[in-house]
């Protein structure tokens, strides 16, 4: 009985490699181009009017939300690409007809995903050592938090390409809801720092804590407790994993 | 007779918009024949096939390939089954070669170039294996569609409208190809538009028209239980009576008297010798005659028969 069909994950997870690398240039250069205009603009010129948040400098302080708001955006946008380009052209044929079932297909996608991160990450990482010093205390703990984060959301944008039937809804639910609440997610700043009722209605944003926790990885100072952040990235992965299983089951958008 | 090697039993699928696009299929393929499955646009060709190779989830009735029900145990199953889409869907910006490995990766097998090199060169795409999918002509896409299928080895291969939008050219290389593919003890199904080529490839037809199949046969019995030779003689001189000795032949005179029809014959050569003995007759009895036009009925011909029979039964 073969249950598990390991050269298959294998393949995919190979096939959404290179087709990063087809558009290595761009994968790399923008989030490097991005990356350096926020350091440049907040990092140096604002930074430098700024006084150092729980004793980390401000330009510091903002590379794990930096790294967060891009790791977010292009995951996600990777990920929901990946699967929602085959259903529109026609090429999933291949892979719903192959002997790949729910775990091979997320092995393939979510690896390949996950790796693009830590590749994304390192580039980010050594982008911001041009603008800020900055030492990580936890750098295994960083390593692993941004793998997990990659992953979540990896299969998250794989919910999203299999629940868009256009490029305008692709596209619509990072733009509206990602990056808007990574930017309110403390980023720029510590939650505990806003005035009154906003450092608690901020907590409604469940980015303010995956922010929260890779900064906890990066200088040891969090708002919450790494604890919290770490439950709710893995709650998320969980019921990512959860609602794709599903689709699998019933093969909702994927098979008639 | 060989052994079934795909079962299909009471298959029915009832889209989410309500299309009842298969209703109640039965049908048995054999071991290393070619099945071709005929039918109009519509009738449940595409379904069939994409119920089979995991595409669409059937409502109802069971699947078995190879001794594998393919509610179950699908992952066995499908490793052995090779499909060809009727769309050119291919990734564009992936170059033949990598296209035609990822697809034997997938399907579980270890990479081997040697293989996919001999697949290639059989479709004559070696040339091009480092050429992207999107710089080659619609019969090259075609082609790289069919490598990919084959870069498993699969035992059953389904081809869906293998020649549609193809040259006459490409389309003689490609039943060539198919040829090549039953040697190799391959079993293949296909659909198709064009009658000759079921005429021309297949070992057994069914033809099928909304959702059910209406007919399964042996190519060659359904031509003789169904063909007919038709032959139509002008006489020199119109006849008011025909004599006993043509009267024993299935002919019919025509009002004028001028002309003579026969219709008979099993679509395998018998009515085309009746026609020459009718001939001697029509000579022997002293009937002169100026032309002789002969028509033996072809697939097409049973084909628009029957599926306009079906029409009217159903209207």
């Amino acid at each position: 009985m073969i249950s598990f069909n390991a050269r298959g994950a294998w393949s995919i997870y190979q096939r959404e490699l290179m087709r990063a690398m087809r558009t290595a240039f761009q994968s790399i250069l923008s989030p490097v181009l991005t990356t350096s205009l926020y350091f440049v603009v907040f990092g140096s010129v604002i930074g430098g009017r700024m006084e150092p948040i729980d004793g980390v400098d401000y330009g510091a302080f903002i590379i794990p939300g930096l790294l967060m708001l891009t790791l977010l955006g292009e995951t996600t946008n990777n990920s929901s690409f990946g699967i929602y380009m085959p259903r529109f052209t026609g090429t999933i044929y291949e892979l719903l007809s192959a002997p790949v079932g729910v775990t091979e297909t997320l092995l393939g996608f979510v690896g390949a995903a996950a790796t693009k991160g830590l590749i994304l990450a390192a580039i980010i990482l050594g982008t911001a050592t041009l603008f800020v010093d900055y030492t990580i205390v936890h750098p295994f703990a960083a390593i692993g938090y941004i793998m997990l984060v990659t992953a979540s959301f990896s299969l998250f944008g794989f919910i999203l390409g299999i629940w868009a039937d256009s490029f305008e809804k692709l596209g619509i639910i990072p733009l509206l809801i990602l990056t808007p609440l990574t930017f309110l997610g403390g980023t720029f700043y510590s939650i505990d720092d806003l005035p009154g009722i906003w450092s608690t209605l901020a907590f409604a944003n469940p980015i303010a804590f995956l922010v929260s926790g890779l900064r906890w990885t990066f200088y040891g100072i969090s708002d919450v407790s790494i604890w919290v952040s770490l439950g709710l990235t893995f709650g998320f992965l969980a019921f990512c994993v959860g609602v794709i299983a599903y689709i699998f089951k019933t093969g909702w958008r994927l098979r008639e | 007779m060989s052994e079934p090697i795909l079962q299909i039993e009471g298959l029915t699928k009832v889209y989410s918009g309500g299309t009842k696009a298969l209703d109640g299929v039965d049908l048995e393929i054999r071991k290393g024949e070619i099945f071709a499955l005929l039918g109009p646009n519509g009738a449940g060709k595409t379904t069939l096939i994409a119920a089979v190779c995991g595409l669409v989830r059937p409502t109802g009735g069971t699947i078995t390939a190879f001794g594998h029900d393919l509610a179950t145990d699908w992952r066995r199953a499908r490793a052995r089954i090779g499909l060809v889409p009727q769309e050119l869907s291919t990734d564009m910006f992936e170059t033949v070669f990598r296209a035609v490995s990822y697809s034997r990766g997938l399907f579980g097998l270890a990479p081997d170039k040697a293989r996919i090199e001999e697949v290639l060169r059989s479709l004559s795409l070696w040339e091009k294996k480092d050429s992207q999918i999107r710089e080659l002509s619609g019969g090259m896409k075609r082609r790289v569609l069919i490598a990919k299928a084959l870069a498993h080895e699969p035992d059953l291969l389904f081809l869906d409208e293998p020649t549609a939008g193809v040259d006459v050219e490409l389309r003689k290389g490609m039943w060539e190809q198919i040829g090549a593919l039953r040697q190799r003890g391959t079993t293949i199904i296909l659909t198709t538009h064009y009658i000759e080529e079921a005429e021309l490839m297949a070992d057994r037809v069914g033809i099928i028209r909304g959702g059910r199949i209406l007919m399964v046969d042996d190519k060659d019995s359904i031509m003789q239980r169904m063909g007919t030779t038709e032959a139509l003689i002008a006489l020199a001189e119109p006849l008011n009576e025909l004599p006993e000795s043509i009267a024993a032949f299935p002919v019919t005179l025509s009002e004028d008297g001028c002309e003579l029809c026969y219709r008979g014959g099993n679509g395998q050569g018998e009515g085309s010798a009746e026609v020459a003995a009718l001939t001697k007759a029509l000579i022997a009895a002293g009937i002169d005659y100026r032309t002789i036009d002969v028509r033996d009925s072809s697939l097409e011909d049973i084909f628009v028969d029957l599926v306009s029979e079906h029409e009217e039964e159903a209207a």
